[in-house]
């Protein structure tokens, strides 16, 4: 076992490009979803991975489950190298490295009630006989406060929050250490919102658990997660702890993220905001920095080389050369 | 204000397996000449419902419009002709922006087709009801400059080569820029934005509304802006209307609606947002299914404040200061809870 504080899981340079086809599917291209991402979760905490659509934020915690072949770099987990395993070795692997996926509902098989979709993992990856298997269920159900009732409806007989709760329930009986949450809240009303959210912060004291949360939302990465990575088009571009990155951004667009967020009773974003543009086409990429076509701090030295994620105050980096820099105009 | 819409005591249901779901009961809502108002509640609430009855594009086999009045610019939109409230209010006098721009753009016509084919029937120098068969070449000409001058004010950058491209070939901001666009071309008096922003990035979608507050003000255009998120509406309307499992809950200009709450509702909705002050908190219970929805008022079996007269009586509606209306028996005292 790895004891509080220490890495359980590295990342180091890793890579995922995706090979972008023509008609006739020869290879004009590659899309750099995740470039050169090095980070590290420690063991206990909740590291926030935060970025808009195409930003590479799903693709990472895909790639970290196994889910997509990265193209280079390596994953340790738990001291172990766990990048190039064959798919019979990393069996064992997947029962302490857990992934949800964005919408449970939609990986909740239509046609298995809810208690068989639950005894499935128990079934594959333990040897547990079918009475144990039902009390482990049980045990779990109860944790993610759902009646034992449930386990005779059908996916589609229950709300979305409580499809979340499955989801999650469904990863937890088979005690992982490590739990990717991929978008975990998106598609709930804020009032639900708000109960799965408690439900993550008790599930992780009850159970021990590291959580990777993957969220466009900021409002919600900012109440929870320990340490947040921002992501720009497949690169880290900020990582340090929370209230150092909403109390201090540094990044210009951290920044301009941020100041993106409705905030109730704040200076309204109508009257604020200052970012303009749209990112560029993922598949064509700016040279150098790739914020620099949108960023009001740009300068002929952004073109060149890619700006190296530096720790410019102790455990808080960025990837900007200019990131002392006040933004004009915000 | 003058009013430029007003919906009084609207019931729709929906004819279903089950029965029928009383999706609005007994509604009141306006919105004056100039107002940006945001109609906000959670999934399931009927604010779509209610900008679709008021559109008029109610399905017409499953709902059922069984009371109520939609009087807009002194015109009742549910007793007049179905045929001339198509060719002379709808898409004329009030349009629409979608929630998703990815799907209401047809993806085998140019976008420039699709605006012209729009400013065919819909031009504000065509005559109602006249146009579409033929279109002269006059009015093609003059209504071409004007969407290329509409397409700069919306900030899309080279407006006449995005006329020639077909709707997969640009992003999403820019589809809903478009669709902004589109529903300026008119001229209307009341834009209906169903959710505009909630496919987009955060950061375009401050772009969008930054845009969409600048246009309707600029061209003193009334919106109808639905949401389920208070700080989306809190960036952009003027005033806010909360719905709750089919009734209207509060109304309040925007600031003092922020300022205090008053149903308690409102209140725990405003606390779910997650924030430093007052950690998480949701609201307990589910959404009442709307085939057989508690008595009296809807909320009451996920009130704390509830008593014996909420779950007897619908509440009547309470005037709590200047424009702020709460239908509820037991308001939240704004002056009382401010004092721990």
């Amino acid at each position: 076992m790895t004891p509080p504080g220490t890495d359980l899981l590295r990342l180091e340079g890793l890579r995922k490009y995706f090979p972008i086809r023509n008609v006739w599917k020869r290879r004009i291209g590659w899309l750099k979803a995740v470039d050169d991402v090095s980070l590290t979760v420690e063991k206990g905490e909740i590291l926030g991975v935060v970025g808009e659509s195409g930003c590479g934020k799903s693709t990472l915690g895909k790639t970290v489950m196994g889910i997509h072949p990265p193209t280079g770099g390596r994953i340790v987990f738990e001291g172990n190298d766990i990048t190039d395993l064959k798919p019979h070795q990393s069996r064992d692997l997947r029962r302490d490295l857990q992934y949800t996926y964005q919408d449970p509902g939609a990986s909740l098989d239509p046609r298995w009630k809810i208690g068989k979709s639950l005894d499935e993992p128990l079934v594959i990856h333990t040897g547990l006989g079918a009475a144990a298997r039902r009390e482990r269920v049980s045990d779990i159900l109860s944790a993610v406060g759902l009646p034992e009732s449930h386990l005779d409806l059908y996916p589609h007989e229950i709300s979305g929050g409580q499809q979340r709760r499955v989801g999650l329930a469904r990863i937890l009986t088979l005690q992982p250490t490590l739990v990717v949450l991929d978008e975990p809240t998106s598609g709930l009303d804020v009032s639900v919102q708000a109960t799965v959210l408690n439900l993550f912060l008790d599930l992780q004291k009850q159970f021990d658990l590291t959580y990777v949360f993957i969220s466009h939302d900021l409002s919600v990465v900012r109440m929870i997660c320990d340490r947040v990575a921002v992501m720009y088009l497949g690169k880290v571009v900020e990582l340090g702890a929370t209230e150092r990155i909403f109390g201090a951004p540094r990044h210009p667009y951290t920044r301009s993220l941020l100041s993106a967020i409705p905030q109730i009773g704040k200076q309204r974003i109508t009257e604020s905001f200052w970012l303009e543009g749209e990112p560029p086409d993922p598949g064509n990429l700016p040279s150098g920095c790739r914020f620099r076509t949108r960023c009001p701090l740009a300068a002929p030295q952004c073109e060149g080389e890619v700006p190296p994620l530096v720790e410019h105050l102790p455990g808080h980096a960025d990837a900007c050369l200019f990131s002392d820099r006040a933004v004009p105009g915000a | 204000m003058d009013d430029l819409l007003t919906v009084s005591d609207l019931e729709v249901g929906f004819q279903t397996d089950r029965g029928l779901a009383r999706v609005l009961d007994r509604v009141n809502f306006h919105a004056g000449r100039g107002e940006i108002v945001g109609l906000v509640g959670e999934s399931g609430c009927g604010k779509t419902t209610l900008a679709r009855a008021i559109l008029g594009v109610l399905p017409e086999n499953s709902a059922r419009i069984s009371a109520g009045v939609i009087d807009f610019d002194g015109r009742d939109l549910l007793a007049e002709d179905p045929q001339a409230l198509a060719t002379e209010v709808r898409g004329r006098q009030i349009t629409f922006v979608p929630q998703d721009p990815f799907s209401s753009f047809n993806p085998v016509f140019t976008i420039g087709a699709q605006i012209e084919e729009l400013m065919k029937w819909k031009s504000p120098e065509s005559e109602p009801g006249a146009a579409g068969r033929f279109y002269p070449r006059a009015r093609r000409r003059s209504d071409r400059a004007r969407v290329l001058e509409l397409l700069r004010t919306v900030q899309l950058p080279d407006p006449d080569g995005i006329l020639k491209k077909y709707p997969h070939e640009v992003s999403g901001g820019q589809r809903q820029r478009l669709m902004i666009a589109m529903a300026l071309l008119p001229e209307p008096q009341l834009i209906i934005a169903d959710e505009p922003t909630t496919a987009l990035d955060v950061t375009i979608q401050a772009q969008i509304l930054k845009l969409l507050k600048r246009l309707a003000t600029e061209r003193g255009v009334s919106v109808l802006f639905t949401t389920h998120d208070l700080g989306t509406a809190y960036e952009i309307c003027d005033r806010i209307t909360v719905m709750y499992a089919g009734q209207e809950v509060e109304s309040a200009p925007s600031d003092d609606f922020f300022a205090a709450p008053r149903h308690p509702y409102t209140k725990r909705l405003l606390e779910s947002l997650p924030s430093r002050e007052h950690g998480i908190s949701g609201i307990p219970g589910q959404i009442p299914a709307l085939i057989d929805p508690p008595a009296g008022c809807r909320f009451h079996p996920r009130c704390a404040n509830a008593s014996a007269r909420c779950a007897a009586a619908r509440p009547g509606v309470t005037q709590t200061g200047p424009a702020h209306r709460v239908r509820c028996h037991h308001p939240v005292d704004a002056a009382r809870e401010a004092v721990p």
